[in-house]
């Protein structure tokens, strides 16, 4: 038995920068006039996205689930007006816990009104320069990385050719169930570790990962999802949407994630009806972008492992 | 036998893989923000020694293989097989030359080993990180020359070439650290 299993696993001077680097933050949005807005995190709903998992907690009886994100509150939040807006705080995911995740991390989200994801990735190119001192911005396309990096269009490939390319790069254990498993393997195991240093933002992702994302034709007219993400040195840091604002269609996803958890065995929760309900409503046109604190902090401490920015990750906790 | 799932992998836990032994070396957990999430794992399989990269789903789980690693102390070699004994119950393995492998040269009688054993019988051989050894042959010493650094190459009572220092004899004794084959000094009479 350790005797230092009390103390954090983090040095003092990577938990005295997180200190600024939240007031940094909190700066940023406030030169901007972006308003920091509080959302609850015991919800009785949550979420259904087919690949996070809630942690169910026990309130007054009934079951109550830890907010994987911020976005369904800030969503009725914009719903009802209240305009440009920021998260800067917890969220948890159940199961993940590794050198780059912990079950319970901090997020900061951000919506802005009327902009697209086009006009919200400079944002974030701005925000990450900022931040990290890196001025070199590069952004591609989804199809476009997978074109440089492994000769094959996402888009249009099928899911034999798929497997082709990943047998070439790649050794698993289990035959992959789709393309979009194939995609997620090829992406996280074959293209991050090959972006190089920098900031790197993807986007136009795949139809079929379009989770709260709108879906457009590109200019080769394939439908593709109108979402981003942000890589500094290969990490994945950020995820941003164009957001769905079509309530019908928001109803059949979440309806659509239920069947997947149910298929798959997974746990099925209730899913927030009240934001359909927001959305029929009215939720006025914007993109909106969630970012991890504690990779941000990783590399802006030039951390190697996500334990040496959380004081008590939850093997301490 | 047991199971394993991949949120319990780690460092040095034996498993079976395509019907080896394995132990893992690494397990790290993958996962793209929307995406499914992965174990991407190294894992050296004890029979070869090479080091496999393999990623799984999360979730997914592996037999744990009967392997387990005994000290024994390494009695003879009868010119076909290396002869241990585990101290406490006296019982004795005999290992061929394939699991002994590199470590045949640094073995000692009466010296402790790691035997690493599979389904009950020895698969691997751990020399000691440090062993005592005499020099049996070596070019003569040269006196008062202690200061220059120089080496030359002496070999060991168990076959181990290693080098020394100019100064050094046939006959005396060395200590040897047997993972980077460098000499540690003399041994100390006692």
């Amino acid at each position: 038995m350790s005797e230092s299993l009390w103390r954090p696993t983090a040095p003092l001077e990577n938990l005295r920068r997180r200190a600024t680097l939240l007031a940094d933050i909190r700066r940023f949005f406030a030169e901007r006039q972006v308003l920091e807005m509080e959302v609850p995190i015991l919800s009785r709903r949550a979420t259904s996205d087919p690949h996070i998992d809630s942690i169910v907690a026990d309130c007054s009886g009934a079951p109550a689930f830890l907010a994987t994100s911020p976005e369904f509150g800030l969503k009725r939040l914009l719903a009802a007006g209240i305009g440009d807006c920021y998260y800067l705080g917890k969220a948890f995911r159940n199961g993940e816990a590794g050198g780059r995740h912990n079950p319970e991390f901090t997020m900061l989200e951000w919506y802005r009104v009327g902009w697209d994801d086009h006009r919200l990735m400079i944002e974030v190119g701005e925000f990450l320069s900022w931040v990290l001192k890196i001025s070199h911005v590069r952004s591609y396309s989804y199809r476009a990385l997978f074109l440089q990096h492994l000769d094959v269009d996402p888009h249009r490939a099928s899911f034999e050719e798929l497997k082709a390319v990943l047998a070439r790069v790649l050794e698993i254990s289990f035959e992959p169930a789709g393309r979009d498993e194939c995609l997620d393997l090829l992406m996280s195991h074959h293209i991050e570790p090959a972006m190089g240093e920098g900031i790197t933002l993807v986007y136009d992702f795949p139809a079929s990962q379009a989770a709260l994302a709108r879906v457009e034709e590109d200019e080769l007219g394939v439908p593709v999802a109108r979402r981003f993400e942000a890589y500094v040195g290969g990490m994945e840091l950020a995820n941003g949407y164009w957001e769905l604002t079509d309530a019908p269609e928001q109803l059949r996803r979440f309806e659509a994630d239920q069947r997947y958890r149910e298929d798959n065995d997974k746990p099925v929760k209730p899913f927030e009806e009240r934001l359909v309900q927001a959305l029929e409503a009215g939720m006025p046109a914007c993109a909106g972008v969630a970012l991890g604190v504690d990779r941000l902090l990783m590399l802006a401490c030039g951390a190697g492992r996500i334990d040496e920015v959380i004081g008590f990750p939850i093997d301490r906790a | 036998m047991g199971t394993y799932s991949t949120n319990e992998f780690k460092g040095g836990l034996k498993v079976m893989l395509d019907g080896d032994p394995c132990s893992i070396v690494e397990n790290e957990f993958v996962k793209p923000g929307k995406g499914q999430a992965f174990n991407r794992v190294k894992l050296r399989n004890l029979k070869t020694g090479r080091v496999w990269e393999r990623t799984f789903r999360s979730g997914e789980s592996l037999e744990s293989a009967d392997v387990m690693d005994r000290d024994m102390e390494y009695l003879y070699n009868d010119g076909e097989f290396y002869h241990f004994m585990e101290p406490e119950t006296f019982e004795q393995h005999q290992a061929d030359a394939k699991a002994v492998g590199d470590a045949a040269k640094w073995l000692k009688e009466q010296d402790v080993c790691v035997v690493t054993l599979y389904n009950g019988a020895p698969l691997a051989v751990t020399p000691p990180n440090h062993v005592i050894l005499e020099i049996t042959d070596t070019d003569p010493g040269v006196r008062g020359d202690t200061a220059q650094g120089g080496t030359k190459p002496a070999t060991l009572a168990t076959g181990a070439v290693v080098k020394v220092p100019l100064f050094l004899e046939i006959g005396e004794t060395i200590k040897v650290d047997t993972r980077t084959a460098e000499y540690l000094g003399r041994a100390k009479e006692d």
